[in-house]
């Protein structure tokens, strides 16, 4: 379980999180949506201490993420991130991008790691890229090898940063679809995204951000299609 | 300081007279260094100009200057020198200096030269081709401004490369800043303090210039 | 002219000048290798370091790239030999070239690090992999990508940089040569012959830089 307690984040001067509470269940598909800048992809960074936290508490099972004596990168093998620049690894191949941490940070055997490796690449539809060098795949392609290389760890949960965003249009529906099936398979996941219509399929609830703060929180339908803040009402009829 | 003072010990320590020597000395560096930067970067410009022109100078001018590249400029400084005897026409070190060091830096040049005519993109050639701009017009009103800009960093970093490179003329017994210092360790026998010093004087002549074409460089890739 | 080439010393000294050859091939790759270790630590100190290593790792770089080659050899020559520290010929040279090479590929490296996207580190740490492994596994394969070419020519000109041993007594192929030239009285003929061949290493040494590059670099 994840958990924010009146979590604080600020650059300088500037508050990006004022108090933000939300609890996430293992199993449960939370999405966040709301304007760029409103704090989402900050609060994903914050889970997994790429930025530190000025307030409140994050306990990802029962380990408080921002005390000083926890072991960052322990932590990181069960919380797996995916990001909106997919962030292949150039000079490795596409099974050599998914191996290489559960080689060094798992201390598999090469054989264990090409297995591990073959089986997600397979799971997320590039099994027949093993040995492609990422440069030469689409974008669509590299996002999902990037979704493959977090799944490598076996994370218990997997947090994607708008990773549609960078995508040719005609690209977007191949990373949606390998979500959903993530989703099927039970995975925690949470999704910063600007996909409503993949918001309200997809997820148990929907969180909505407005400057720093959760407006509205709520499950998935009720939030899309019977929104109760004006804010949200607002925000949802510019981007439909 | 009284000169007979210092005329009588042959062996002496270091005296304020000696910067005075070894800032003629840095004369010589900057005034050989000159020539050929000058010279030199005329005759590279037009080498990379010729090297764009034709598929056929690109190769037969291409391989001449790349000699200049690939051998070491002390060995193209002694074969210079020691050919002329042989045609019967003995030449001063300052000539032999002067002559090498053109034909090196004209090497280099040629290379950034045509990097620069190469950086303006052919869209942009064709755009003012089609305004009806000659051959001319186009390379003196949009490849050469535009050029320039591209390489002025790289051009500073031959030219710096020349001023250090000329050093290696105090080989033929041209006077300039090493071969001041060779003559005062001889006589001083203090080789720390007097390699320091001339080293200042170096890094007196270089590091202004290019922390300038830095500072350019960087100025000119926000813009 | 009443000059007559004798090519016949030139010809019957061909073995030394080869042997020669080989030594300038080796301190000039043996300098570039450890111009390499140092040249890393350097742009990492000065990206990373704290002021006072930053300051030691500029002033390395600064001196390196703002005075001559053949004065830097001259410190580890007859400047060392102040304090009592008597270097050999091959000593200094490699000295020298080491020096000098570390303090350009420095700033060559320098802006291969800052090349790499930061979100590339990101996406290492997320993985769970350490600072050292992101460094080694990520960072700097594809930063010796970047600095493939810049290093190809510091190489070259560490050969050609080589040929300043004949002034401090290393005989390396210029060293060699001028030992032999001055032996026979033929000047031109020997440094000919030396020309020749520092253009043929030259050309070798870029040939294989490129076949390997083929071989390192297939994405």
């Amino acid at each position: 379980m994840i958990e924010l307690k009146n979590v604080e984040k600020k650059f300088g001067d500037l508050r990006v999180l004022k108090g933000i509470d939300l609890s996430v269940k293992r199993g449960e598909v939370i999405s966040i949506i709301g304007a760029s800048g409103s704090g989402k992809s900050t609060m994903l960074y914050c889970i997994n201490a790429l930025e530190q936290i000025q307030g409140g508490q994050i306990v990802v099972d029962g380990i408080d993420v921002h005390d000083k004596s926890t072991n960052l990168n322990e932590l990181r093998r069960h919380i797996g991130m995916v990001f909106q620049q997919w962030n292949s690894f150039p000079h490795l191949t596409v099974l050599e991008n998914v191996a290489l941490a559960p080689r060094l940070v798992l201390g598999k055997s090469k054989e264990e790691a090409r297995h591990i490796a073959e089986k997600q690449l397979k799971h997320v539809g590039l099994g027949d890229k093993l040995d492609v060098y990422p440069t030469r795949m689409s974008g669509g392609q590299q996002q999902r090898l990037a979704i493959a290389r977090a799944l490598a760890m076996e994370p218990d949960y997997m947090l994607f940063d708008e990773v549609t965003s960078a995508l040719d249009p005609e690209l977007v529906g191949e990373v949606l679809d390998t979500l959903r099936l993530l989703s099927d398979d039970g995975m925690t996941m949470i999704v910063v995204t600007h996909e409503i219509s993949f918001a309200r399929d997809v997820s148990d609830r929907v969180a909505f951000f407005h400057q720093g703060v959760i407006e509205e929180i709520g499950p998935a339908q009720q939030l899309i299609n019977d929104p109760q803040k004006a804010r949200t009402q607002q925000f949802l009829s510019k981007v439909r | 300081m009284s000169s007979d003072a210092s005329a009588i010990q042959f062996f002496s320590g270091f005296q304020v007279n000696d910067l005075w020597f070894l800032a003629e000395a840095a004369g010589g560096t900057l005034l050989i260094s000159a020539i050929a930067i000058s010279v030199g970067t005329f005759f590279g410009c037009l080498f990379g100009w010729a090297l764009t022109a034709s598929r056929w100078t690109s190769l037969t001018l291409g391989s001449v200057l790349d000699v200049f590249r690939s051998v070491p400029l002390i060995i193209q400084l002694l074969l210079f020198f020691n050919f002329f005897p042989i045609i019967g026409l003995p030449i001063d070190p300052f000539a032999a200096g002067s002559i090498v060091l053109i034909f090196y830096t004209s090497a280099l040049v040629a290379q950034v030269a045509r990097g620069g005519i190469e950086a303006v993109p052919a869209s942009m050639r064709r755009a003012s081709r089609s305004l009806g701009m000659t051959y001319w017009q186009d390379m003196r009103y949009v490849v050469w401004p535009v050029g320039l800009r591209a390489v002025l960093p790289a051009w500073a970093g031959v030219a710096l490369g020349v001023l250090k490179d000329s050093a290696l003329v105090s080989v033929l017994g041209y006077l300039e800043l090493l071969r001041a210092s060779q003559i005062l360790i001889t006589r001083t026998q203090e080789p720390f303090i007097i390699l320091s010093i001339v080293g200042l004087f170096y890094f007196a002549l270089s590091y202004p210039i290019s922390k300038t074409t830095a500072k350019l460089e960087q100025r000119w890739q926000y813009d | 002219m009443d000059y007559t080439f004798h090519w016949r010393p030139v010809t019957k000294a061909i073995p030394d000048l080869l042997d020669a050859a080989l030594l300038t091939l080796e301190a000039a790759t043996l300098s570039m290798v450890i111009g390499i270790v140092l040249g890393m630590g350097l742009a990492l100190l000065r990206l990373h370091g704290n002021r006072p290593l930053y300051i030691f790792a500029t002033v390395w770089i600064e001196i390196a790239r703002n005075t001559p080659a053949l004065l830097q050899l001259f410190f580890f020559g007859f400047g060392l030999g102040a304090f009592g520290w008597h270097l050999s010929p091959f000593l200094i040279v490699l000295c020298g070239l080491s020096f000098n090479n570390a303090g350009y590929l420095a700033e060559n490296f320098r802006g291969g690090f800052q090349a790499i996207p930061d979100t590339q580190i990101k996406a290492a740490r997320c993985l769970g992999l350490t600072a050292t492994q992101t460094y080694l596994r990520i960072v700097i394969p594809q930063v010796f990508r970047l600095v493939y070419h810049p290093m190809t020519n510091q190489l070259v000109w560490a050969v050609l940089m080589s040929s300043l041993g004949m002034l401090v007594g290393f005989r390396e192929l210029s060293g060699e040569t001028q030992f032999l030239a001055s032996n026979t009285f033929r000047l031109f003929e020997f440094f000919l012959a030396t020309a020749i061949i520092y253009y043929l290493l030259v050309k070798v040494v870029l040939g294989t830089s490129h076949l390997l590059s083929r071989k390192l670099f297939r994405y």
